[in-house]
């Protein structure tokens, strides 16, 4: 079984991102960028799932512009086998993400499609529903834990509810939520080994996606801000001031 | 065409919440028409719920056994073969709309637009992104209807006092058979619930062990107030999955919110923005949670949480 994961570059989650004085996007000039948390959650199964020897090759894709494949050499690093860069102008949105992973699908025909439940930038959480949606196979989103036996997967997914299992078979579209794993330290030696792993690049025209119609994405603004805070001396004074605001 | 379809949330016997306050969600965009589709085993409680609220104009009822869990395979399906009746489908942004959504919209073929927080006209919408460091207005291009879930904490809950028709309709689509529903394992609902209490007591890693946690039940028992947590107490096993508030938990917006030995983690903050009064206990006065709170206390939880249990 092979398995296929979807890495997205996006902001390093320590950055404070900031919205540009102009409205016009936010600023990403000159900050850290790195695979997406979630992402590297489904690529750290996706490696122990073929250290357990129920998968024979992981394959890491990103999608956009030269610069994601230095997440796709991260993603080797960390042991993928290789690599697929699907050349686009920019980042794409959902549900054309999703047109582009299952033609990846079809050449590749995985066992299991990895996705992160959500990328950090755009904060969505739609593309491993749409591909599971268009590949017509099950999703097992927002997993916390994974079992494969048997052509199945036995999910433990986290919901409002708390914590849900289901089972699918396979092929099927998986997405990790933060406990799934906690992913492993690139080593300089791998990264030296990384080097010499395949990457392949094919354009979105060779691959015949239909780019879906985008939002239009109008003006960018900052968060309303919370009004100042106070600080307290004592309990007793954080007592009245809560029976003050009528709070208790 | 302008009519909206609201897919309706629910554990088999009560309408979630989260379906009246996307109603409310779906009230700003100026449609008249705004129908409710519950799919069930037993659809007749949920929809009688649902057809009490005000500004429904029609609950869509659809009785299948394979229902009886929402699994988005399944329903999927069902909700692209209603999309072609409406101008928009909305869903709450809650894990069951989240999962269920995308995947109807990929069906139907448009993109979605996830966590509506704004409504600024029948097709432009804000929403937050970057764990709600920057807010983006959108707009939905023509040629397809807009699939949307809406962000809950956003949306006062709609109020009942409405009578809208029942109508009962078939399933268009049959069961996969490749997705099983084994079990749901949860709190045991004792205690008021995190997305919708008025106040909620949150405790972070600071509390050291899931003993330890104790006194953040017993605080939030004596206040009669939800508990919440960071996720660092949630990944340090202190509390369950579902009590974790942030960018990947619940997103509330309760009146008041207490946040002891919470750091103040963006991640985390954007999960209470819109909480009424924000109140800090932190041994670091220069922790970041009190950038953001209306009210601070420093020093000890250990010291404090016993103290203010006495006050109140
Ligand atoms: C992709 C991603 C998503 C995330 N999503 C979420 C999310 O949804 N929700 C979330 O909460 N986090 C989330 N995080 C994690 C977040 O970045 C922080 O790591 C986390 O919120 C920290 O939890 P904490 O404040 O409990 O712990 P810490 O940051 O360790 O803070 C503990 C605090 O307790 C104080 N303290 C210690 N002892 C005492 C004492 N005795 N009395 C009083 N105060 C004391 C300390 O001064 C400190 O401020 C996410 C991270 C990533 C990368």
């Amino acid at each position: 079984m092979k398995i296929l994961v979807a890495l997205k570059r996006v902001v390093d989650y320590n950055v404070r991102v900031r919205v540009k004085s102009d409205g016009s996007g936010v600023e990403t000039d000159g900050v850290k960028m790195s695979i997406n948390p979630f992402d590297e959650i489904a690529l750290e199964e996706a490696l122990r799932i073929k250290e357990r020897g129920q998968a024979e090759e992981v394959i890491v894709c990103s999608m956009g512009g030269a610069d994601v494949q230095q997440q796709l050499r991260t993603g080797l690093a960390m042991g993928a086998d290789r690599a697929i860069h699907v050349e686009t102008a920019g980042a794409v949105q959902p549900l054309t993400a999703a047109r582009i992973l299952l033609k990846l699908i079809e050449k590749e025909q995985p066992g299991i499609a990895f996705l992160g439940k959500q990328a950090i930038d755009d904060d969505c959480n739609q593309t491993g529903q749409m591909l599971a949606a268009l590949w017509d196979r099950p999703q097992a989103t927002f997993a916390s834990k994974v079992d494969i036996s048997e052509g199945k997967a036995t999910v433990k997914r986290e919901v409002d509810a708390g914590l849900e299992t289901i089972e699918v078979d396979l092929p099927a579209v998986l997405t990790s939520d933060l406990r799934l794993n906690e992913p492993r330290f690139v080593k300089l030696p791998d990264i030296m080994k990384a080097k010499r792993k395949p990457l392949d690049t094919i354009g979105l025209n060779e691959l015949g996606v239909e780019a879906a119609a985008e939002l239009e994405s109008i003006s960018f603004e900052p968060p309303p801000k919370r009004g100042g805070g106070k600080m307290v001396e004592s309990v007793g004074q954080l007592v009245s001031e809560l029976k003050n605001k009528g709070l208790l | 065409m302008s009519r909206i379809l609201i897919i309706a949330e629910h554990d088999g016997a009560i309408l979630n919440v989260a379906t009246a306050k996307t109603l409310t969600g779906a009230r700003a965009l100026g449609v008249d028409d705004i129908d409710v589709a519950v799919f069930a085993a037993d659809p007749a409680a949920v929809a009688g719920q649902a057809a009490e609220l005000n500004g429904v104009s029609r609950v869509l009822s659809v009785a299948g056994a394979d229902f009886a869990h929402p699994l988005a395979a399944r329903l999927a399906p069902e909700v692209a073969a209603m999309a072609g009746d409406y101008s928009h489908i909305l869903a709450p942004s809650t894990t069951f709309g989240k999962d269920l959504l995308p995947r109807a919209a990929a069906l139907i073929g448009v993109n979605q637009v996830s966590d509506i927080m704004e409504v600024i006209d029948a097709r432009t919408f804000k929403r937050p992104i970057y764990a709600g460091n920057a807010i983006v207005t959108v707009r939905v291009p023509e040629g397809g209807p807009v699939v949307a879930t809406i962000r809950t904490a956003s949306f006062a809950a709609s109020e009942g006092g409405g009578s809208a028709s029942i109508e009962e309709r078939q399933p268009q689509a049959g069961d996969p058979g490749h997705t099983r529903f084994i079990k749901v394992e949860g709190s045991d609902g004792s205690g008021p619930d995190l997305s919708s209490a008025p106040i909620v007591v949150s405790g972070g890693r600071a509390l050291g062990s899931a003993d330890n946690f104790a006194i953040i039940y017993g605080l939030a028992k004596r206040m009669g107030a939800a508990v919440g947590a960071s996720r660092a107490a949630v990944d340090a096993g202190y509390v369950p999955n579902e009590l974790q508030v942030g960018q990947t938990g619940k997103i509330i917006a309760p009146d008041l919110y207490f946040a002891i030995g919470i750091s103040g983690a963006i991640q985390h903050l954007t999960g209470i923005k819109d909480a009424g009064t924000i109140v800090a206990i932190n041994k670091d006065a220069e922790a970041p949670i009190f950038e953001i709170a209306d009210l601070g206390l420093v020093g000890d939880l250990f010291e404090i949480i016993p103290e203010l249990e006495k006050a109140l």
